[in-house]
């Protein structure tokens, strides 16, 4: 660990990743955010491993089961303060 | 206003922006997965504008749950958050007439939040994010050689099989609410709500990086509880 975060992820581009780099750059390769090298670089980890394949996966469904997640209910009370306040808002006009 | 995070008007350019080829696809994340059969925002604009009062309901029920979520992050307690929130759908209830379609109704809509509630919460300036910069993976996982020693295990096809829907729903919620309010912010925003990260930027004022970074946190410890929950005993 000492060793690679001395080092640093933007460490020789020539020299393979390990998986703990390549655990840190899933959200920039998730965005488009690794370009040429890099993100051959980033593929070529991947092909040949299969637990950072994994990871990757995982953090896709992340991702997916987050998106169901629904923010929490209107209270009743609120529905009924957000109604009069737009019935105000009418009078306002 | 004279705070100086009250200025973030949308990105005229957000729309030619947004265009920007993403690579890989995103996984699973298209509209109709999350929002079926919902009315879209635009045509509940139009039904607005037109004085009908079941579209600000709908909008309401639609996003009120985000904006709260959002403004709590800013906002010491439920009560002043509750305001901020009224604040805001009365400020785009005002707006609408001079709303002009730049940005997504959305993105206008969690703007006018954003400020308030930073307006409201005075938070003193928002610590860099960098502060919370520990590996998304603990390093207990690996090996001196950098390469997993305690690999993830499978899970992912499973996890609905294992975890009724609204269990893992409300541990990923929970999960949410204990992130770092920033983290939270851009995850509620991004993964929950949908938005690009052009309209999070935007909407929370913050660079491309940042918000990258804040995304990466943030989902890495989602993970983690989804691990914890799904993976047997780690």
């Amino acid at each position: 660990m000492r060793l690679i975060s001395r080092r640093g992820l933007g460490a020789g581009l020539g020299r393979g990743l390990v998986c703990q780099q390549a655990v840190e750059l899933v959200t920039l390769y998730l965005e488009g955010a690794l370009r040429g090298a890099e993100r051959r670089r980033f593929e070529k980890h991947l092909a040949g491993c299969p637990h950072c394949t994994e990871y990757l996966a995982q953090i896709r469904e992340t991702i997916r089961l987050a998106g169901r997640v629904t923010p929490g209910d209107l209270t009743p009370q609120m529905r009924v303060d957000l109604t009069d306040l737009y019935r105000r808002w009418r009078e306002e006009g | 206003m004279s705070s100086p995070w009250a200025c973030a008007v949308p990105d005229l350019r957000e729309d030619r922006l947004r265009t920007v080829v993403v690579w890989p696809p995103q996984p699973g994340r298209a509209v109709s997965d999350t929002l079926p059969a919902m009315e879209p925002d635009e045509e509940l604009l139009r039904r607005l504008r037109a004085g009908d009062e079941q579209a600000f309901v709908a909008l309401v029920e639609r996003y009120n749950g985000s904006m709260l979520r959002l403004a709590l992050s800013f906002v010491p307690s439920r009560a002043v958050a509750e305001e901020v929130v009224q604040d805001t759908w009365l400020a785009v209830l005002r707006g609408l007439a001079g709303f002009e379609g730049r940005s997504s109704l959305r993105t206008w809509m969690f703007t006018i939040l954003a400020n308030r509630a930073r307006t409201t919460g005075a938070r003193e300036l928002r610590s860099i994010p960098v502060a919370d910069a520990g590996p998304v993976v603990d390093a207990s996982r690996f090996g001196p050689d950098g390469s997993w020693s305690v690999p993830p295990e499978h899970w992912v096809e499973e996890a609905e099989e294992r975890i009724e829907a609204g269990k893992l729903t409300g541990l990923l919620r929970s999960a949410m609410d204990s992130l770092p309010a920033r983290q939270r912010e851009v995850v509620l925003l991004r993964d929950v709500e949908g938005l690009t990260s052009t309209e999070v930027c935007s909407v929370l004022a913050i660079s491309e990086a940042n918000q990258r970074v804040l995304l990466h946190r943030g989902r890495g410890k989602l993970r983690q509880v989804l691990e914890a929950e799904l993976g047997g005993s780690r």
